[in-house]
């Protein structure tokens, strides 16, 4: 039975790894992603869970220790944010390549300099290519959900890629909300226990992550590419049986308001509840907007993005990160690569919000709304714009 | 800071930038008694400020950096050292202060720490140690002592804590001392020597946490912390290295352990270059002013 409670998004997060049953939890503390490793700790510490937390002395090292547990055949745990995700970048293109299916929350940070600990997404962009499958949450409920989901996905064995959690950091690792805890019971129906695909194991040794020479390098890759393009169908799968075991559906993109919409804004992650919250005011008002919320980030969900934009005239693309000196906004660079191919695309005005902890606030939503609007009636496209910029 | 004031003035005030007052750290904590001991080195060494840097990691003490009315670099997490070795580097003439806390200096930043010490960089080293991650909110940390508690130590740490003086006097720093922020006197005078000694100076002192460290683990606040120097730290100078370690509930060794010379690291490339090559070697500009 599940329990209804009210908990911070990262102490769920954590409780809901309690509940898949990890073995292994590595981390090294960095703000505001503690609060997940500090409540695995106790766990741990209590015999809640039954796993081993190893505290090392740096990010470099937790991913590292994350990909020899794994390679063990340990199911396998951690958390990081910004700066600390950033430190893990040489061994994060490890885990893909060597089929480790470790499951990570990144609780989004901007990056230093200037030195912030406030919430954006420059830290995922800038990991964008590693290889793993990653999704953004909105709340709590889905920090759960998606917690579980991705032991699920990530240990598939069609699969059998690392995959990230995304959660902005404070605006909803520190929030408490009502949440719908599942049991035991309910998390081990859903998942099976781990049988990785290969593992370290004297009596069947296998050799893990030597040279790859320039015979070998290029189809490795290619393979590579092709599991995490492959994984779509896995996850839409597994998010159906998510559904069947907890009643919350998930899809790699998901849509408000948006069949009857005269324009479109795309988010990612908690700015969706805001999002809604603006589009429903402005439905009030009698103009049709609608919004997109952008799921999955990797596998790219390119089908499922353009039929949810149509044959709509303008979607706006919010971005929390910088592209420097390229394309501004690092999501709507990639919707526009997904739209090149379509027969006819809309005007993607891009916004570039909340940047290093920005308050994104309805009001800021409004304008946006009416820069579409204006995009749609000159039928050109603005250029790309900081919303909330002091000049 | 208006020349014209009449006001009298905390003798500190002009080392610091005041536009950045008040300073984030608790009440009972102790770095801010290092940066006052730091002035009073600098006012009665007499140094020009313009010739010093200030280098600080992340965390607590890594906000030093930002205090400072002096040429001064708040790294990311663990990079201090290696950023003052450029400095250092570029600059030979100036004299480079590192300030971080154990958090940053011997754990993500621990092999900079030992290299640098190694290579015997001409930096002068000041670890804040407190003991636990304390900007972060109390996870257990890379000097923690056995049995502490910690937030990811609910029950105590069982990882055996780095023994700091040990460990840079075998990494091989020229001056290895340690006092606590109750020795005031003595880290002036240790900051003092070191401020003329060229290599890896490393200077550990150790500081209250009340907010976090000693709340956790019972020790009392702020006041109790600087009773618990007073009366448990012993004055061992020239103590073996190997047996000042800090157990919960122990005394404190405290004191001068080493002071020893050896050639720095671009003192070293100098002779050997110079050895190998002869005329031809044309010397790194050092324009060391001490």
């Amino acid at each position: 039975m599940e329990r209804r409670i009210g908990m911070e998004a990262s102490i769920a997060m954590a409780e809901a790894v309690g509940l898949c049953d990890a073995d292994v939890v590595s981390a090294y503390p960095i703000t505001p992603q503690t609060h997940i490793v500090e409540h695995l700790s106790e766990l741990v510490a209590n015999g809640e869970l039954d796993a081993n937390f190893v505290p090392v002395e740096s990010e470099h090292s937790a991913m590292s220790v994350c990909c020899g547990s794994s390679a063990a055949g340990a199911r396998t745990y951690t958390a990081t944010s910004s700066q600390g995700l950033a430190l893990m970048h040489e061994i994060l293109f490890i885990a893909p390549a060597l089929r480790l299916p470790i499951v990570m929350a990144v609780a989004n940070r901007s990056l230093s300099g200037p030195i912030s600990i406030w919430n954006d997404h420059s830290d995922i962009m800038a990991e964008r290519d590693i290889g793993w499958i990653q999704v953004f949450v909105e709340n709590a409920q889905e920090a759960i959900d998606l917690t579980i989901w991705s032991f699920r996905i990530a240990e598939d064995k069609r699969v059998s890629l690392p995959t990230i959690v995304n959660f902005d950091g404070f605006i909803l690792s520190h929030m408490i909300e009502p949440v719908l805890m599942p049991d035991r019971e309910q998390v081990q129906d859903f998942l099976p226990p781990f049988e990785p695909l290969q593992r370290l194991d004297i009596d069947n040794p296998v050799s893990m992550g030597p040279v790859g020479i320039p015979d070998v390098y290029t189809e490795a890759k290619y393979v590579q590419h092709k599991l995490l393009t492959d994984a779509y169908g896995p996850i839409v799968e597994t998010f159906g049986e998510l559904e069947k075991h907890f009643g919350r559906k998930y899809r790699p993109v998901e849509t408000y308001r948006a069949d009857d919409a005269d324009v479109l804004l795309l988010t990612m992650g908690a700015l969706g509840e805001t999002a809604m919250t603006a589009v429903d005011e402005r439905r009030k008002r009698g103009q049709k907007v609608g919004l997109i919320k952008l799921r999955l980030f990797r596998p790219f969900p390119y089908k499922d993005l353009l039929n949810a934009i149509g044959d709509k005239p303008v979607l706006g693309v919010m971005d929390r990160a910088v592209s420097f000196g390229g394309p501004v906004g690092p999501v709507a660079s990639e919707v526009k690569a997904a739209l090149f191919s379509a027969r006819k695309h809309p005007l993607v005005p891009e916004f570039i919000v909340g940047l290093g902890g920005r308050d994104t606030s309805i009001a800021d939503f409004h304008s946006i709304f009416d820069d579409l609007f204006e995009a749609a009636e000159r039928d050109t496209t603005p250029d790309p714009r900081f919303v909330g910029l002091r000049e | 800071m208006s020349k014209e004031t009449n006001k009298e003035m905390n003798p500190v005030e002009p080392y610091l930038r005041m536009d950045r007052m008040p300073h984030i750290w608790c009440s009972g904590c102790g770095i801010g008694i290092v940066v006052n001991c730091f002035v009073r080195a600098l006012q009665k060494s007499k140094v020009d400020i313009n010739k010093l840097a200030v280098v600080s990691g992340i965390g607590c003490t890594g906000r030093i950096a930002g205090y400072f009315k002096v040429d001064s670099f708040h790294t990311t997490h663990g990079r201090p050292i290696p950023f003052a070795t450029g400095l250092k580097t570029a600059r030979p003439d100036m004299n480079v202060w590192v300030f971080s806390g154990e958090g940053d200096l011997v754990s993500i930043g621990g092999n900079h720490f030992i290299h640098a010490a190694r290579r015997n960089a001409d930096l002068k080293v000041i670890c804040v140690n407190n003991f636990t991650y304390a900007m972060t909110g109390g996870q257990v940390g890379p000097t923690a002592p056995l049995h502490s508690i910690a937030t990811t130590a609910p029950y105590g740490t069982y990882d055996q804590p780095f023994n700091l003086p040990f460990l840079a006097e075998s990494s091989g720093a020229v001056y290895v001392a340690r006092w606590t922020t109750f020795h005031v006197r003595q880290l002036v005078k240790s900051m003092q020597e070191i401020k003329n000694k060229p290599g890896f100076s490393f200077l550990e002192v150790i500081a209250p946490c009340p907010t976090i460290y000693q709340r956790r683990n019972r020790l009392g606040d702020g006041l109790a912390g600087m009773r618990y120097y007073k009366e448990r730290s012993k004055v061992v100078n020239g103590a073996d290295t190997r047996n000042v370690d800090i157990k919960l509930g122990g005394d404190i060794i405290v004191g001068k352990f080493i002071d020893r010379d050896r050639p720095t690291q671009l003192e070293a490339m100098d002779q050997e270059l110079s050895h190998k090559l002869g005329d031809k070697y044309v010397p790194y500009p050092t324009g060391v002013e001490r």
